[in-house]
């Protein structure tokens, strides 16, 4: 699609705009695939980000300390060169060729910016001293993650004391410290996967948690009320108190403007001084405004992760064509951040093989190892095909049609790896479970 | 080059596995076996990209 344009030659002036997995995990790769330019890594956060998985289980156990839990990131740009830019947030783009953005995702054309050189990228940034620039470029990779949603009518800057959310490094050093007080009474807000694990960290710290979340059964969406029911069972088992059905009608606060109680809809009052709000992110796209690049809850890219030429996008932000499954996705997993950010490094310098990986994601709760591979929904058949559901060790096929979907698996994660990798090649049922034929 | 395997760190989450299956074996005890304590150097950029992906870094390359 682009052919004509890679004439223009290798990139020498590349960003990468956001420095979290998938930011730094492309800028490695860049060097590493022999990018001889000059690299600017820039991210708005002040501070060096951290690596998120333990944010909500060692990091918030408070087995791993806040260093750690940044070197894990940061070690990977050991020995990489690269000009590096915290406290400097991206305010626009100007790319461009922007037709081809969207005939590539069928959309209108718009009018190319008669005051563009129709060459380079124009990436506009404020400094931390508040400088205001423009940085000219020939590639960039689009990786600024993505933002926390909060409860209607609460923001970071206007919240009770005692009410959290758990994305970056002083999130989880903000709620450790609450929870380092003596036991708490803590309401989690929202059972997936962060919020199922914060209640576990919790609950393993002694204190007493309740769960609360809008759909009949946690996780129900994604991997069915199978899956469902199996992570409320071992919620409950482990004495969470997991209220289903209901939601958040509002927070009350004390005279010193702390958390008090948190009342669901229900009607029920629950006495509680923290409250952790899992309701999932947001992909930060609100920079991109004007870019001409095509964004739809995502940066919308082809299959190989290009958005435009000279412009790929990795991790939360990236929305792609995956071949094998036909569909669009976006992808928030933290193995998806890291192949995501070394695939579009490589498509910048010329490559265009499409990007196919199996998404995949672990959770750690009460010392069971949890994993999904694949892209399951809550409507798939669901296949038993090793243990029993009831226990505490098994493993469960998705089906649609004559498609395996998904696999996921407690402490199971042979099978898990094994259909994951077959799946890499064919989704047909028949290849990924030769002797599971099932009712198709 | 010689893996070495943090078995402190080590939860067999079995990535190394999909990525390089004749080298990393996690087996029905849930345990990490490595079947090629030095793996031919052909292999390298598996290896590295078994690092790199590993949710505990519980992996390194040592040198020989």
């Amino acid at each position: 699609m682009l052919d004509g344009l890679e004439s223009l030659g290798p990139p020498r002036r590349i960003a990468v705009v956001g420095a979290s997995v998938a930011g730094v995990c492309a800028a490695a790769e860049l060097r590493r695939a022999g990018f001889e330019g000059d690299l600017l890594l820039l991210d708005r956060s002040p501070t060096a980000p951290a690596d998120p998985p333990p944010l909500s289980k060692e990091h918030l156990a408070g087995t791993m300390s806040s260093g750690q839990a940044v070197a894990r990131l940061w070690d990977r740009l050991d020995g990489i060169e690269v000009s590096l830019r915290l406290g400097t947030t991206a305010t626009g783009l100007r790319i461009p060729f922007r037709g081809d953005a969207h005939a590539a995702a069928g959309g209108p054309v718009p009018p190319v910016d008669a005051a563009h050189d129709g060459r380079s990228i124009e990436l506009d940034v404020l400094d931390a001293d508040g400088s205001a620039r423009t940085v000219v470029l020939d590639g960039v990779v689009i990786a600024t993650g993505s933002s926390p949603r909060w409860p209607e009518g609460m923001a970071p800057t206007s919240r009770p004391s005692g009410v959290h959310v758990i994305r970056e490094l002083a999130d989880s050093v903000r709620l450790r410290e609450d929870l380092e007080h003596g036991p708490r009474h803590v309401v989690v807000v929202g059972a997936g996967f962060i919020g199922a694990e914060v209640a576990a960290t919790a609950r393993a710290g002694g204190h007493e948690v309740t769960m609360v979340e809008a759909a009949p059964l946690p996780m129900s969406r994604a991997v069915g009320p199978l899956v469902g029911r199996w992570v409320a069972d071992l919620h409950r088992e482990q004495g969470v108190d997991v209220r289903l059905g209901v939601t958040v009608l509002d927070v009350e606060v004390d005279s010193g403007g702390a958390l008090c109680a948190v009342v669901l809809s229900d009607g029920t009052r629950i006495d509680a001084t923290v409250a952790v709000f899992g309701l999932g992110a947001a992909p930060e796209l609100g920079w991109l405004n004007g870019s001409g690049l095509v964004v739809r809850d995502g940066v919308v890219c082809d299959e190989t992760l290009s958005a435009a030429h000279g412009v790929v996008a990795a991790g939360d932000v990236a929305r792609w064509q995956h071949r094998l499954f036909g569909e669009e996705m976006r992808v928030e997993h933290w193995e998806n951040a890291i192949e995501q950010g070394e695939h579009a490094a490589r498509r910048l310098l010329g490559r265009t093989e499409p990007f196919t990986s199996v998404p995949w994601f672990w959770s750690d709760q009460y010392g069971h190892k949890i994993q999904l591979a694949g892209r399951p929904r809550g409507d798939d058949q669901v296949q038993v095909i090793r243990g029993d559901p009831t226990s505490r060790r098994f493993c469960v096929a998705f089906r649609r049609g004559d498609r395996c979907t998904g696999v996921f698996g407690v402490d199971q994660p042979v099978p898990v790896v094994r259909a994951r990798t077959k799946m890499a090649s064919s989704l047909d049922w028949s290849d990924v479970w030769p002797s599971e034929g099932g009712e198709k | 080059m010689k893996i070495v395997v943090d078995y402190d760190l080590c939860e067999s989450n079995a990535i190394c596995m999909g990525i390089s299956p004749e080298v990393f074996e996690v087996r029905d005890d849930d345990l990490l076996y490595i079947l090629q304590e030095h793996p031919d150097e052909s292999l390298r950029d598996k290896m590295e990209e078994a690092v790199r992906r590993c949710p505990k870094q519980a992996l390194s390359i040592e040198e020989d």
